[in-house]
């Protein structure tokens, strides 16, 4: 198989990039996208040019890091996959496909393909976690947690934090990644003490890194690889109104362990 | 160079209680003043970093990825080991204990593996209390599965996520504590060196992967959590950016290397296609508990796996181990499948193949039952075979999966080094020849949580430990080092790209020190490295500066640390002659193909020692089984 490959070149974040176009040859149905595209840069490599710059590493859909648009889509055409799962027998022979980074404010450009998606992190670090120190935890089935909670708990931590739902979002809002961490723990009773302020801590953060706000038109998850359902965004409205609520009453309602979490 | 493993007298039940009665601690006002270095940002890194961080050192982590959530930890599909006995079915700390050690064939310390399996319990509330969404029961109560190598059901676990919940649970733990300032993440950084200072680990020296800045970083004391070297075979179920360049260097600077050789294959992976192939994918090995491997009887038959009738058909484990079939542990199960290809019987493209075949299960307890257990699996083989597994068997062909093999610790997981720790894969300590299926993960934490922010503080507490600037000597030259092997790789500019190097010398050791190793092999794999390695430095391509982000140079170096590590490598399997475990020589087998180990010669860690110029130099830890008896390890 061939196909004509228009790829984003950019130096760096100062210089202005543009699209080039490769010829990918020699190119067999039962090869990955991602190897496709080593084996174009190796050519690169042999002829002494700077090949095409992307983030890949666990290339099995689980560590998140490989992030191209491929012809406009995130992810690229089918649904609940990652880049790197993606094969060339999706494509017909000769195609013409177009390949772009990740593309948002928070997301600034590094290389070619390659942005920085620290923001992410740095989401997280305002309160997506249960500040409980190392030893002394009870026993793990001191708490009792019904099997529909745990599953919809592991639903939203399925997120592998690859950022495709704010690159899908034309607001390049983060709502459906800070919905997933927020209901996670939302639904296990060890997350429930820390609720009110982790939900508003974490949406602070979100303006803080110059992502826009949701507009409720579920781009983020029909590109999701993990199909994390936009049930979780309804979720984080919930939390956040919730903690409004809670804030404005005090004292603070009981927090029981055993309490439904709806 | 002396090997002291530090482990404490006494019984076995309280040697860790009492180790960590004796050990001296660092008062709070002086742990502010320490500052510890953790490189690496998996299950043992994170867990290590963030404990660190809430017991008030002074903390600067890194990876090299672009987040700490990616380290490869997070592609650990199975579960995790725990020996919490809630399924009743006879599992205690001794049994855990016993199948480790067992299950790496009689290679480990028993002090380690017994402290592994006190701790594994607490690992699993720890997880719990972080918010880990593991498998629960309808009554709310924790889930467990089996695992190969057992007869108890001990495994915990997320779907076939495991090893992402727990990650992301320490990255959760470790974000608290970047958040409170104890922590200093530093991503995309890769170390590049290990710094001594009289005589201690003081400091690295590291590359900013964006911007190309070399620089030193000081600490009191270093911890490796950098995992293991798979991807010394090119192509490996490992993510393409693990790598051996952090151990390796630390390796250069004294810290002992030991049961290099010690390298598991796993059995369940999809088989190599083209020569494009960038990696190997692992289907987990849960798929045993209920597929039958097999192979047709008669040699190179093309037939459709479903024309061949029952009786054409050799269910290979179950006839050579009646007694665990299919769930022998994976050594077993991958020679197995090698020695059935290897007579001309295996599947697929270049008889490189046999089936995993679920008819059975799927007549027996239907389609939605296998659907619900391994549907994500069934899945991600079609998307990447373009076969439908619910129709015709899968095919498998073992890989690259796992390092027993690592740096040489004692027993509070200080290396030959003094102030180097080395912390999860990257260190050599619990699992001997063989690893049991998930306990990798539980392995990593044990170190990260619970081990090892005792054991450092001991030497803290005690050691000597002037203040060091990075102005001194030490640093200075190892920052020269660092910067003049760029510009060695850049100014080659031959013909040839890294990539082209790594799958010459992963076919080279796959070939000669896979899954099966012989003299004759090894020692002309000896003569093969270092031709290819003076080659890679003759005709290397490195595009690109070194004062950018340039992904090639950074592949290079890993790469060329590959070409060194790979003749320790062989020089350990050569050195071992038996069949132990992982390690199989073919000169040490018995009549119908089972390993033969070898107590009287072998019965000891091999800890290598670098020298420059000449070959690696060999020290002998030997263990001693005070608690258990080395038997003949069958699974027959």
């Amino acid at each position: 198989m061939k196909f004509t490959l228009n790829i984003w070149r950019q130096k760096g974040p100062e210089e202005r990039g543009r699209f080039v176009t490769y010829e990918a040859r020699d190119v067999s149905s039962d090869m990955s996208f991602l190897e496709m595209l080593d084996s174009v840069n190796q050519g690169l490599i042999a002829k002494g040019e700077e090949p095409v710059a992307f983030e890949q590493d666990c290339r099995e859909g689980i560590c998140g890091s490989c992030s191209l648009v491929i012809n406009g889509i995130p992810h690229g055409p089918d649904r609940g996959m990652t880049t790197c799962q993606l094969y060339m027998r999706r494509f017909p022979d000769g195609a013409v496909i177009t390949i772009e980074p990740w593309r948002a404010r928070a997301f600034p450009l590094i290389k070619d393909l390659v942005v920085d998606r620290r923001a992410l992190d740095r989401i997280i670090q305002a309160g997506g976690y249960i500040s409980v120190h190392t030893g002394g935890a009870v026993d793990g089935n001191v708490l009792l947690i019904s099997k529909e909670q745990a599953e919809t708990a592991m639903d939203a931590a399925a997120c592998i934090g690859c950022g495709a739902c704010v690159a899908a979002c034309k607001n390049a809002s983060p709502a459906l990644f800070v919905g997933a961490k927020v209901s996670h723990l939302a639904f296990l009773p060890q997350g429930r003490p820390e609720r009110t302020n982790r939900v508003k801590a974490m949406l602070e953060a979100v303006d803080r890194e110059g992502f826009g706000s949701c507009g409720n038109q579920n781009e983020c998850e029909a590109v999701c690889p993990k199909r994390i359902s936009v049930r979780f965004i309804a979720i984080l409205n919930r939390e956040y109104l919730r903690a409004g609520v809670v804030e404005s009453s005090l004292p603070a309602e009981p927090e029981s362990p055993h309490a439904e979490s709806t | 160079m002396e090997l002291d493993s530090k482990i404490p007298p006494g019984p076995l039940e309280t040697k860790w209680d009492r180790r960590r009665f004796t050990e001296k601690l660092v008062s709070p006002n002086n742990k502010r003043k320490i500052t510890v270095i953790v490189v690496g940002t998996g299950l043992a890194g994170a867990s290590a970093a963030s404990t660190l961080g809430q017991l008030g050192y002074q903390v600067e982590c890194f990876c090299f990825q672009d987040s700490p959530r990616r380290a490869h930890s997070i592609a650990a599909q199975g579960g995790i080991n725990a020996a919490k006995n809630y399924q009743d079915d006879g599992d205690s700390v001794g049994r855990l204990f016993y199948d480790t050690i067992k299950g790496g064939d009689f290679r480990s310390r028993e002090a380690n593996v017994y402290r592994l399996a006190q701790v594994s319990t607490q690992i699993i509330d720890q997880c719990v209390a972080l918010g880990v969404p593991f498998a629960r029961e309808y009554g709310g109560q924790l889930a467990n599965r089996s695992f190969g190598g057992v007869q108890v059901s001990r495994t915990f676990y997320c779907r076939g996520q495991t090893g992402q919940q727990l990650l992301l649970g320490a990255y959760s733990a470790l974000c608290w504590q970047i958040e409170r300032r104890q922590v200093t993440m530093r991503p995309r950084t890769e170390m590049l060196d290990l710094v001594m200072v009289d005589g201690q680990a003081r400091g690295i020296v590291a590359r900013d992967l964006v911007t190309g800045r070399v620089s030193i970083h000081t600490a009191h004391a270093v911890v490796l959590a950098t995992g293991g070297y798979s991807n010394v075979y090119y192509l490996s179920t490992n993510a393409s950016g693990s790598n051996v360049t952090a151990t390796y260097r630390a390796w250069k600077q004294g810290a002992a290397f030991a049961n290099p050789c010690f390298t598991q294959i796993h059995p369940t992976a999809i088989p190599p296609g083209d020569a494009h192939q960038a990696k190997l994918t692992l289907m987990s090995e849960s798929l045993r508990n209920d597929g039958r491997l097999w192979v047709p009887t008669m040699r190179a038959d093309h037939r459709c796996p479903g024309d061949i009738p029952d009786g054409e058909r050799d269910y290979f484990l179950e006839r050579r181990y009646p007694r665990f079939g299919n769930l022998v542990p994976r050594d077993l199960a991958s020679r197995a499948v090698k020695a059935a290809c290897d007579e001309g019987r295996g599947v697929g493209p270049g008889g490189h193949g046999v089936y995993l075949d679920f008819a059975d299960v799927l007549g027996q307890q239907g389609l939605d039952v296998v659907r619900e257990r391994y549907g994500n699996l069934f899945d991600m083989y079609q998307r990447i075979t373009g076969e439908d597994a619910y129709q015709a068997p899968m095919r498998i062909y073992p890989a690259p999966h796992y390092t027993m093999g690592g740096l040489w610790v004692d027993y509070n997981l200080m290396s030959t080094v003094p102030g180097l720790f080395v912390i999860g894969e990257a260190n050599f300590a619990d699992h001997g020849a063989n690893r049991l299926g998930a306990s990798s993960l539980m392995q990593g934490l044990a170190d990260g949580y619970f081990i090892l922010p005792y054991t450092i503080g001991h030497y803290l507490a005690t050691a000597k430990l002037t203040p060091v600037g990075e102005d001194r000597q030490e640093f200075r030259s190892a920052l020269q080092r660092v910067m003049s092997r760029i510009s060695r790789l850049l100014k080659v500019k031959g013909s040839r790209t890294a990539a082209s190097f790594h799958r010459e010398v992963g076919r080279l050791l796959w070939n000669h020190c896979g899954m099966s190793r012989n003299e004759e092999g090894l020692k002309s794999a000896l003569t093969s490295i270092p031709a290819l390695r003076d080659e890679f430095w003759r005709d290397v391509m490195v595009p690109g500066s070194g004062e950018a982000f340039n992904q090639e140079l950074e592949y290079a170096g890993r790469v060329a640390d590959y070409l060194e590590f790979a003749e320790l490598l062989c020089h350990d399997a050569l050195h071992r002659e038996e069949s132990c475990g992982a390690h199989f020589r073919e000169e040490y087998q018995t009549d119908d193909g089972e390993p033969q180990r070898d107590d009287s010669r072998f019965a000891h860690v091999a800890a290598w020692e670098y020298r420059e110029g000449t070959s690696p130099v060999l020290h002998k830890e030997s263990l001693a089984f005070e608690f258990v008896q080395p038997t003949t390890r069958s699974y027959q």
